[in-house]
């Protein structure tokens, strides 16, 4: 049975831990606003590279001579995953999330026989395929001095995977990261980069606007030209919606925590005055006890 | 009042400029070309330059590092990987953006990379010198 003094420790204790994680929800909300805004201020490059690539891609009509960042070396023998996750943890599933997808599809893949490499963006992705697919990772990139994502850090990573590519040393490239869905709910996605993913040009607008454009220099120096950038910029879209997410889902994890020390706390104290009122009640009965002796 | 299209510099991370314009002078990979508004639909690469916007009277210079636009007879989108303000810019940054591009010149591999890089260091040798 533990004493009074014992209980008093535990309960100050939980209340701590309340406060921390109280703070660090609070923390998280914040972040959150402003990963979030840093996403919306994304999306009009990104939606307007979308609409011109879909364009420019729907009138090459010889889809087998494109360039192989569309059409793919040919072949699906190597298969590139990049798998980012965050620096930290305390974030409730977000990491593992991310992790078990690409680790079923790896797993997946070797069980075809196809040979797997792993880049693994944020250190908590790394910590989590080491053990079973440590072999299979060839690079761990670490954004941990990182404190505003920018441009740079998604074109850093771009290059490197290009520069592989052009390297020949994988044919299919997917891209793990965790999508922002609500504040509650981040939904874990695979997303193919190489080959590249069209997106369907969305209104017929768009179609009638771009049948009657000129290109310059020409089609094939534009679509080449654009699929490269297209490369650094859904790795960037990937970076900053796994940012909000992150910080989305330690929100909730927190708030789960806070909580679950409040209820703690009720019921540590409840328990803590029982043991009080129980120890004065015994001490009473022995003193009228004693008196009535007398 | 003059004709005027509608002149968006987006970059990756948020737009950056979103006015009225009457006269955009733009650095294309092919040479410099003047849009005007009602000028035909062109998708174009950008080559390193000045932008020459022309807004409500006002001449804005607008330096971009690589990119490319879209064209409509309404609106012209400029997608920049990396764009300023070439009031804004002092010659200590110009340096710094001078280094590193002699940096990516060295790095270049190919002969496209060369030339992109080429024109880069010396159109910001050219606003340098302009500035002092």
């Amino acid at each position: 049975m533990a004493s009074l003094k014992d209980m008093r420790n535990r309960i100050a204790s939980v209340k701590a831990t309340r406060k921390i994680t109280k703070a660090m929800q609070l923390v998280a909300a914040a972040k959150l606003r402003r990963a979030q805004e840093a996403a919306q201020a994304a999306r009009p490059y990104a939606e307007r590279m979308d609409a011109v690539l879909a364009g420019v891609a729907s009138r090459v009509t010889d889809k087998t001579s494109g360039s192989p960042l569309l059409v793919g070396t040919g072949k699906d023998k190597v298969h590139l995953l990049i798998v980012m996750t965050a620096e930290r943890g305390l974030c409730g599933g977000f990491n593992s999330n991310i992790a078990r997808l690409a680790r079923v599809d790896a797993l997946r893949l070797i069980g075809q026989g196809k040979t797997v490499k792993i880049v693994t963006v944020g250190r908590k992705g790394a910590d989590n395929l080491r053990r079973d697919l440590g072999k299979n990772i060839v690079e761990r990139i670490e954004l941990t001095g990182v404190k505003q994502l920018g441009f740079s850090n998604a074109e850093g990573i771009a290059h490197k995977v290009l520069a592989m590519f052009e390297a020949g040393e994988f044919d299919v490239a997917t891209l793990y990261f965790s999508e922002f869905k609500s504040v509650i709910l981040q939904k874990p996605t695979a997303l193919q980069l190489i080959p590249a993913k069209i997106p369907e040009a969305k209104d017929v607008s768009v179609k009638t606007a771009t049948a009657v454009q000129d290109y310059e220099p020409g089609e094939d120096e534009v679509l080449g030209f654009l699929l490269t950038r297209n490369v650094s910029t859904q790795v960037f879209r990937g970076l900053l919606e796994n940012a909000a997410s992150e910080q989305g889902a330690r929100m909730s994890a927190m708030d789960n925590a806070t909580r679950n020390a409040g209820d703690m706390i009720n019921k540590l104290t409840i328990k803590y005055n029982r043991l009080r009122q129980a120890n004065i009640t015994k001490e009473l009965i022995e003193i009228i006890s004693g008196a009535e002796a007398l | 009042m003059a004709a005027t299209f509608k002149f968006e510099l987006v970059s990756p991370e948020r737009v950056l400029l979103s006015v009225n314009a009457e006269q955009a002078v733009v650095p294309g990979a092919d040479g410099e070309f003047t849009m005007l508004p009602g000028h035909s639909p062109v998708i174009a690469t950008l080559r390193p330059g000045v932008l020459d916007v022309m807004s409500q009277g006002l001449r804005k210079r607008l330096f971009v590092k690589s990119g490319f636009v879209e064209v409509d007879p309404t609106r012209l989108t400029v997608l920049a990987e990396k764009a300023f303000d070439v009031d804004d810019m002092t010659p200590a940054l110009l340096a710094d953006e001078i280094k590193s591009a002699e940096a990516d010149l060295a790095n270049a591999k190919d002969d496209d990379a060369t030339s992109m890089a080429n024109t880069l260091v010396s159109e910001l040798k050219r606003l340098s010198n302009r500035a002092a």
